[in-house]
């Protein structure tokens, strides 16, 4: 059983060892148990598995919205186990884009604005931000929707303005947690053409957790799969 | 996050949750009101009380007599240096040195002389009191009857209510416009006699006068004009005509011993100053002048401690009102924290630092605080209003004259302000503190 997986590209995202221990109670869960992989710059990569098996919470370490009990995690060689919250606060808003099953877009907030949001918070200047929302709408093809509420969008318009919420920052690396979980099949499909397309025209890495695996090895060139906690296997798409 | 997005951001949050917002800020409202409140009648009546004190002449004025009539009031002389030789006299001379002193406004002697008055051709015994021109607008003759005197060499009266019923028992009103006769005694310098080296040993004759005056104005109360002023007259006339009568005096037969008759001097001067600060270093220069002198400091003293402690204590009741806000600002952000605990993971999910998250929580209290000590204030000062239009009607009731008893100057404006924001950021701090540490991965998984 391979503990760890790597490829021959240059790096995006390192992981060296890396475990997350929880402590439930008196039991302890190991959410990610030795952990060594590497993603290369420009994949596009699918963490497959089955509930508890620790893909979204390699995918939290990754996004540097959670610390790992050891190891390292190298983003661009900048290693998030060293890194103080700012540091990791800037790495979300600067480094990686996220995008979630139930969206995460916030309700009293127009299209427009949800997709400014991390405009806001990386402090780029106003007269820059409206261009880049447009920008960024447009390749989720939403531009006739940018004063629609949340509530006022369907699951698939909804998922693609978090897309485009995760990409105006312009990172170089995309995480999706089960980004097509809350979508009928069509739907979805929508969702994994864009990210297939975002991937091959803007270069980005992505790492997508699914447990959908046809879906998996439709779209992305390697699959990872997981189990308690621990890489169990992996393999090129055809 | 820049101030501005802060700003908008923080603003968008509360106008979300509008009700209990308001509600909260309302709270706030109440409190910093009840602080207004409270301390605008603290300083209202200490303003009434400062007012009619300073008006009163006590507390701006000083009492100079030659060094041997000083009257101590049974207190320590002077911390002053003493000059050594006889008694300055207090003269014509001294009056201008005095009068030229920084910060002195005006010198006057005190003229008060018992007198006879010619009315309707009857006789009343009575004392006239000369009155300085300041007297019209410091306020010693407020709520006057008539009008105070034209000029400062009118040959006009105001009579004293007590008075002026011995004049006219039923009606003493109707005394204003009809003239009197002053009989008085001048006191005449003789000619030196011929040969003498001496002129003090000619002496000073004493001459039956009359001088006619029109009665201007009654007043019911004493007018106060200062200690050694023209209180406890019956009869106000221009202090520049009282001057210029000559009126024998009671010490004139003591100057006449000491110092000759060619030379008046004053019983006394009442030396008034620019203000109550500046009464200690007059009355300083004063006594090393060669002079006594005395002055209520230490009574401004005891005053103004007392007042302060009287704010003091109003203030803390009014500040219990904004304690019990200040909780209501930590119960509405920490209700805020559960209901947006999803968005503050999605925030930090986005890249909001912990600071961030809890300048957001900061700004939000802040603009509560803002918004609720504004509006308070407001609030406080319809208060005060309310307070004095009720006293007004008592007072009126009781044929007493207006008067405000609270008072909002300037800088309570602002320190309740300032006071209302620092304390809902004081009470934001744990909330605040509490959003920023939440854990982004369990705050993602909050439904």
């Amino acid at each position: 059983m391979p503990t760890s997986v790597s490829n021959n590209g240059e790096a995006a995202i390192r992981l060296q060892q890396v475990t997350r221990h929880y402590q439930m109670g008196k039991t302890l869960v190991r959410a990610a148990d030795n952990v060594t992989l590497n993603i290369g710059a420009g994949e596009f990569v699918a963490l497959l598995g089955s509930s508890g098996s620790g893909k979204s919470t390699l995918l939290n370490l990754m996004a540097g919205l959670d610390r790992p009990t050891s190891g390292k995690i190298f983003a661009h060689d900048r290693n998030l186990a060293e890194m103080t919250s700012s540091e990791l606060a800037q790495h979300r808003t600067h480094t990686v884009g996220i995008v979630f099953q139930s969206f995460n877009l916030l309700p009293r907030m127009t299209l427009e604005e949800n997709v400014e949001l991390p405009l806001r918070l990386a402090e780029v200047e106003r007269s820059e931000r409206t261009g880049r929302v447009r920008e960024v709408v447009e390749r989720v093809r939403l531009s006739a929707r940018l004063t629609h509420r949340p509530t006022e969008l369907s699951g698939g318009e909804q998922q693609r303005a978090a897309l485009a919420r995760a990409l105006v920052n312009r990172p170089t690396i995309l995480l999706a947690d089960e980004p097509t979980g809350n979508l009928d099949s069509a739907t979805g499909d929508e969702i994994m053409l864009l990210l297939r397309e975002i991937n091959e025209t803007l270069g980005m890495t992505i790492v997508m957790v699914t447990h959908e695996q046809q879906r998996a090895e439709r779209f992305a060139h390697r699959l990872i799969r997981m189990g308690d906690g621990q890489l169990i296997s992996e393999g090129q798409t055809s | 996050m820049k101030r501005r997005d802060l700003g908008e951001l923080a603003l968008r949050n509360l106008r979300e949750a509008v009700l209990r917002n308001s509600l909260t800020t309302l709270g706030i409202a109440v409190g910093v009101a009840s602080l207004v409140a409270m301390l605008s009648l603290g300083v209202g009546l200490q303003n009434l009380a400062t007012d009619r004190l300073s008006r009163s002449g006590l507390f701006d004025a000083i009492f100079v007599t030659p060094k041997s009539n000083n009257p101590t009031f049974g207190r320590a002389e002077t911390q002053a240096p003493e000059p050594t030789g006889p008694p300055k006299p207090l003269d014509a001379d001294a009056r201008k040195k005095i009068e030229a002193l920084p910060n002195v406004t005006e010198v006057y002697p005190e003229i008060r002389f018992p007198t006879e008055i010619h009315y309707d051709r009857n006789p009343y015994a009575t004392v006239v009191a000369g009155v300085t021109p300041s007297a019209k607008t410091d306020g010693a003759f407020d709520g006057m009857t008539g009008s105070f005197f034209s000029g400062p060499a009118a040959d006009e009266a105001i009579l004293q209510i007590d008075f002026a019923r011995q004049l006219s028992p039923q009606q003493p009103n109707l005394l204003i416009g009809k003239d009197i006769v002053l009989r008085y005694a001048e006191r005449q310098a003789l000619p030196a006699e011929p040969g003498s080296k001496d002129s003090a040993s000619a002496g000073f004759s004493i001459v039956p006068r009359e001088q006619a005056l029109r009665i201007v104005g009654i007043i019911e109360t004493d007018p106060a004009g200062g200690f050694g002023a023209f209180g406890r007259g019956r009869l106000f006339i221009p202090l520049q005509v009282a001057e210029t009568l000559r009126a024998a005096q009671t010490n004139d037969l003591r100057d006449l011993l000491r110092d000759g008759p060619s030379q008046r001097n004053y019983e006394s001067l009442t030396v008034r100053v620019s203000g109550a600060s500046k009464v200690k270093n007059v009355e300083d220069t004063l006594k090393q002048m060669g002079y006594a002198a005395y002055s209520l400091l230490d009574a401004t003293r005891s005053l103004t401690l007392v007042f302060a402690v009287f704010d003091l204590f109003l203030g803390i009741f009014g500040s219990l009102a904004l304690v019990v806000a200040s909780l209501g600002i930590i119960n509405t952000l920490v209700m805020a924290i559960l209901e947006r605990r999803r968005e503050i993971g999605i925030l930090k999910a986005l890249g909001a630092a912990d600071r961030d998250v809890r300048r957001l929580f900061f700004v939000e209290a802040g603009a509560m605080g803002l918004l609720g000590g504004v509006s308070g204030v407001l609030i406080g000062w319809l208060i005060g209003r309310a307070i004095n239009f009720g006293t007004n009607i008592y007072l009126a009731r009781r044929d007493l004259p207006a008067i405000s008893v609270t008072a909002v100057p300037w800088w309570m404006v602002a320190a309740a302000i300032v006071f209302s924001i620092a304390v809902s950021l004081a009470a934001g701090m744990y909330p605040a503190s509490r959003a920023a540490r939440l854990d982004p991965v369990q705050a993602l998984r909050y439904e």
